[in-house]
């Protein structure tokens, strides 16, 4: 990669920050350069993001119309899915599954409840809204 | 050959924050600047051996395979330890709070000191970064109050923390939980003389491309790859498809790799090593590593764009390209081995 084909802008995605990138200079040197984000990363980092986005959005949709659980919308929106909550937790997966469904998760008790806000960085009562 | 700067600085000397590609490389060299040792981040990539590749289908992230382009988590931190015998020592727990505790010990004896962190929980990545990847690494300073001042390598300048964020950062659980993992050197370091080390450490990094008896790994594991693309369910299962090629790219691109999945710091590496062991050849084959890494970057973009439907999904394209760079990278460390 070549000095000048490093982005200087940064792209909205980074907001403002740009990472070290390695390039040759036209001597054949290597020096560290500042990259805004190049389109291939900011492209798959944004579609990454986008997946997420829609499978929040759809979670949060059935769960107003109580055919899913809070607890999905936010495990989705938090950018984690069964397997990542499940390790998270420290549950068995297919717990984490039954807690996913509108009426498991009515029967959590506070504690596992707690349980689950804390992987996901929420507090209980945040856990049970739509926000 | 280099020579440790003639004034040592003293130990409670203001930490210099130094931005790198990779947070693990960056971390170390960024610990052995400070104690007046100035070996480069991509010194430190290259002496612990840690270019790699692997395709593991069997460990998923988010229903994609594993795939990297580097060995894993804390082996450069082992690897440096070892080769230049650094008195690193390393401290889990299992209370939080004795985590807590450790850390501003140290801290308030002036020492900086590396931890290990979930990059989802840190407030000051940019929101569309923070994914829950658990083997971040990051340089604690000093604290304030209730705030912790933090040297993050993959950024431009220094930063600061609140407590209950690092802390929950520091003891996620999880894949790779990092169990609030501290180190830090203890001790007075060695004198570092890492020149013959360059060649033991070039030869093993060939072996780990060439010779490895498992699919998954080196060159081989980029073709399996390769394969996997061709057979990938286009038709059936468009999105997967699609979100699997961009998995590809986001870990060779996204993931502070330095550019092209590590190649171009490999390369920077062996750029130095050509100097400090006086060999030609090396500079040579820095340059061909150089242009395998812009073809990494071509199918990075071609990949991106067939990710985001931008272009026409094209596997046959994409398993061309991987095909040609895994022949290419057998040959490149094939010649390699014979440089040193």
């Amino acid at each position: 990669m070549r000095p000048d084909e490093v982005p200087e802008q940064s792209a909205p995605l980074l907001e403002g920050q740009r990472k070290a990138v390695y390039v040759v200079d036209k001597d054949g040197h290597y020096l560290i350069a500042q990259s805004g984000g190049t389109e291939a990363e900011v492209t798959v980092t944004e579609e990454a993001v986008a997946w997420f986005a829609k499978l929040a959005e759809d979670a949060r949709q059935r769960a107003r119309r109580g055919e899913t659980s809070p607890l999905e919308y936010h495990m989705f929106r938090l950018r984690m899915d069964v397997p990542t909550l499940a390790q998270a937790t420290g549950l068995w997966r297919w717990r984490v599954r039954r807690h996913l469904t509108a009426k498991g998760f009515a029967r959590l008790s506070p504690k596992l409840r707690e349980r689950y806000a804390d992987a996901l960085g929420l507090s209980s009562a945040q856990l049970q809204s739509l926000e | 050959m280099p020579s440790s700067p003639s004034s040592p600085e003293p130990t409670l000397s203001a930490f210099r924050h130094r931005q790198s590609a990779h947070c693990e490389s960056g971390v170390i060299s960024s610990l052995l600047h400070h104690e007046g040792i100035p070996v480069s981040e991509a010194m430190v990539f290259g002496l612990s051996a840690s270019l790699s590749f692997a395709y593991i289908p069997l460990v998923k992230i988010n229903q994609l395979p594993l795939i990297a382009y580097r060995m894993v988590p804390r082996f450069i931190l082992k690897g440096m330890k070892r080769q230049l015998r650094l008195p690193l020592r390393f401290e889990t727990f299992r209370s939080s709070a004795d985590g807590r505790r450790r850390l501003d010990e140290l801290l308030d004896q002036g020492r900086p000191v590396g931890l290990q962190s979930s990059v989802f929980f840190l407030p000051y990545f940019p929101v569309n970064m923070r994914f829950h990847f658990n083997a971040h690494n990051l340089i604690a300073y000093g604290r304030e109050g209730n705030e912790y001042l933090i040297s993050d390598p993959v950024f431009n300048a220094p930063t600061r923390c609140a407590l209950a964020d690092l802390q929950r950062a520091r003891f996620v659980r999880g894949a790779l939980a990092p169990k609030g993992l501290l180190y830090y050197f203890d001790g007075p370091l060695p004198k570092v003389d890492h020149v013959p080390l360059l060649r033991g450490a070039i030869r093993k990094n060939c072996f780990l491309m060439l010779h490895v008896p498992l699919p998954y790994v080196g060159c081989s594991g980029i073709r399996l790859l390769a394969r996997r693309v061709l057979k990938l369910p286009a038709k059936k299962d468009l999105e997967f498809t699609q979100r699997f090629v961009g998995h590809i790219v986001r870990m060779q691109e996204e993931i502070g790799t330095g550019g092209a999945g590590f190649r171009f710091l490999y390369a920077a590496f062996l750029q130095e090593a050509a100097v400090l062991l006086q060999n030609p050849r090396l500079q040579e084959l820095s340059l061909e590593l150089t242009a395998i890494g812009d073809e990494w970057r071509e199918f990075a973009l071609h990949a991106a764009r067939m990710n985001k439907g931008r272009a026409e999904l094209d596997l046959p394209l994409l398993h061309g390209l991987l095909m040609d760079l895994a022949d290419k990278e057998t040959t490149l460390y094939k010649k390699l081995r014979r440089a040193v």
